[in-house]
């Protein structure tokens, strides 16, 4: 018996051994960088085309790991990533003087659509207001899929049907997927229901779609994108230097011009605008 | 339906194309699960061997413990060992989070019980005079655990087959601690995930082609070697 226990505890203490050189093997030391990002950056493509070039020019490996807004700066908050490419601007000035981010950066906008289907059950087509949109919504109970996972299209949603003074949480015709934006304009597309989508997802995934269009162009659904590099003087683990270069590679000239040519051939319209360098409260005026 | 045929020929273009992307993805989930399911089978095998031929207080209760975590939700595990793996969390210096080791540590735990489980079933079932003529006939220990091993060698295939079958087929895990990282942590099932969320279905159906394939080939010989019959 003892001889025998003796022979299993050699044979575990080889696996552990084979697992910590396996660890050492795959992490080289503060190569990494952890982006933290939305769903929609990765949908649309857009950071497949740009990640070669900065790991290339750097040397530096991505890890991207897509999750909603909500979700990557609570990331940024335990300084499990290093660095954020998001767009819930409230959350994101939250963040900020909360101290865990070190630096802010503008990097990109599109904006928000109202897809619906086609027969558009609530007559929304062609408002100018999103506002007013979510309100005819609410009052014919026309089903709304909403990702309902604190990404910043969820919060954006959440901004609008506060303004338009309806609270849909727990109603019948108000339905939450907990999905990233592609599986939710799926959801309400199967559903025939009417969503709140960033216009770069929605392009990407418009050919399996049943879903128009309805409003757009409002001021209110303006989309905005920012990199924050997470501080590290808050954790001394988060990798600075990788971060402070890929913000810097997103604000460069170069970058920007990808930004703005990314999906011109495939959609016929860009799915992003670059804005590096401008100030935000004049975006989309 | 002509979405699903248009999945299964893409499936066999990306195959026959051996197209690189597909081709490295494939190439990782075996590793990874190939992996998971090894280690598992030398813990989970002598373990449930162990516990099968022993007599010690609370058996019954482990040995429920282990049923139980035969049925340990992917997702579960995988937050558990997301969590460990933080950089703030208790395994935190080993910094392997978001990368294949994580996803086999993953899947190791997920696969151990299953195999565990089915061992000892498997040796808790052989007759126990086998096991007082082994001896009698003057057998070490260990040389009795190995004809036991090898009277039971069927239902441990079945074993292999499950711990295997659980691993590569789970995305909970994978992706939580993996990340689906392109070219480096992504596999088959989070790519299916991901191309399902870009509304790229043909691809998504063709990769659940290819894994339905991979499992296929892997059970055939499995079975091959569990129904083979040595000549007497």
């Amino acid at each position: 018996m003892k001889r025998r226990m003796r022979n299993m505890a050699s044979v575990i203490c080889a696996l552990l051994l084979v697992f910590a050189a396996a660890g050492v093997d795959a992490a080289p030391e503060q190569k990494n960088v952890i982006l933290a990002t939305t769903t929609s950056t990765q949908d649309s493509g857009l950071l497949d085309t740009l990640l070669p070039f900065f790991e290339k020019e750097t040397g530096y490996f991505v890890k991207t790991i897509a999750v909603g807004s909500g979700q990557a700066m609570a990331m940024g908050r335990k300084g499990e990533a290093d660095v954020l490419l998001v767009h819930s601007p409230d959350a994101e000035k939250q963040f900020m003087k909360d101290g865990f981010g070190s630096r802010r950066l503008l990097v990109m906008h599109n904006d928000f659509v109202i897809a619906g289907p086609g027969n558009d059950q609530a007559k929304i087509r062609g408002l100018k207001s999103s506002v007013d949109a979510f309100r005819k919504i609410a009052a014919a109970e026309a089903l709304f899929v909403s990702r309902g996972d604190n990404s910043g299209t969820h919060a954006k949603e959440r901004t609008i049907w506060w303004k338009a003074g309806v609270k849909p949480e727990g109603r019948k015709w108000y339905q939450q997927t907990g999905l990233g934006m592609g599986l939710t304009l799926n959801v309400a597309s199967q559903k025939r229901g009417y969503t709140l989508t960033d216009r770069g997802t929605y392009l990407a995934v418009k050919k399996r779609l049943a879903l128009d269009i309805l409003v757009q162009g409002d001021e209110n659904l303006l989309n905005v994108y920012h990199v924050i590099q997470v501080n590290p003087s808050k954790w001394p683990k988060v990798n600075a230097a990788g971060a402070r270069a890929f913000a810097d590679f997103m604000v460069s000239k170069r970058v920007q011009k990808i930004i703005e040519d990314f999906g011109k051939d495939k959609f016929g319209s860009p799915l992003f605008f670059p804005d590096a360098g401008k100030s935000e409260d004049k975006l989309g005026r | 339906m002509d979405l699903i045929f248009e999945g299964v020929v893409k499936a066999f273009e990306l195959l026959f194309g051996l197209d690189p992307e597909v081709m490295g993805i494939t190439a990782l989930s075996l590793r990874i699960s190939g992996t998971a399911t090894l280690i598992s089978l030398v813990i989970g095998i002598s373990t449930g061997t162990a516990v099968a031929l022993a007599e010690f207080p609370g058996r019954k209760i482990v040995i429920s413990l282990i049923n139980t975590g035969m049925a340990l939700p992917p997702v579960v595990v995988g937050l558990i060992v997301s969590i460990l793996l933080w950089r703030s969390g208790p395994l935190g210096f080993l910094d392997i989070l978001y990368t294949p080791t994580a996803i086999i540590a993953a899947q190791f735990i997920i696969a151990t019980p299953i195999v565990t489980g089915i061992s000892l079933a498997a040796v808790q079932q052989l007759p126990k005079k086998l096991r007082l003529q082994v001896l009698a006939l003057g057998a070490t220990r260990l040389q009795m655990v190995w004809i036991l091993l090898r009277e039971a060698r069927l239902p441990l295939l079945a074993a292999v087959m499950a711990g295997f079958g659980g691993v590569i087929s789970e995305v909970g895990a994978s992706i939580m601690v993996g990340g689906n990282i392109k070219g480096y942590s992504r596999v088959l099932t989070t790519a299916t995930v991901m191309e399902t969320g870009k509304g790229n279905f043909e691809i998504a159906i063709a990769l659940g082609v290819i894994l339905l394939i991979l499992a296929y080939l892997i059970n055939l010989v499995l079975t091959r070697i569990q129904q083979y019959e040595r000549p007497r």
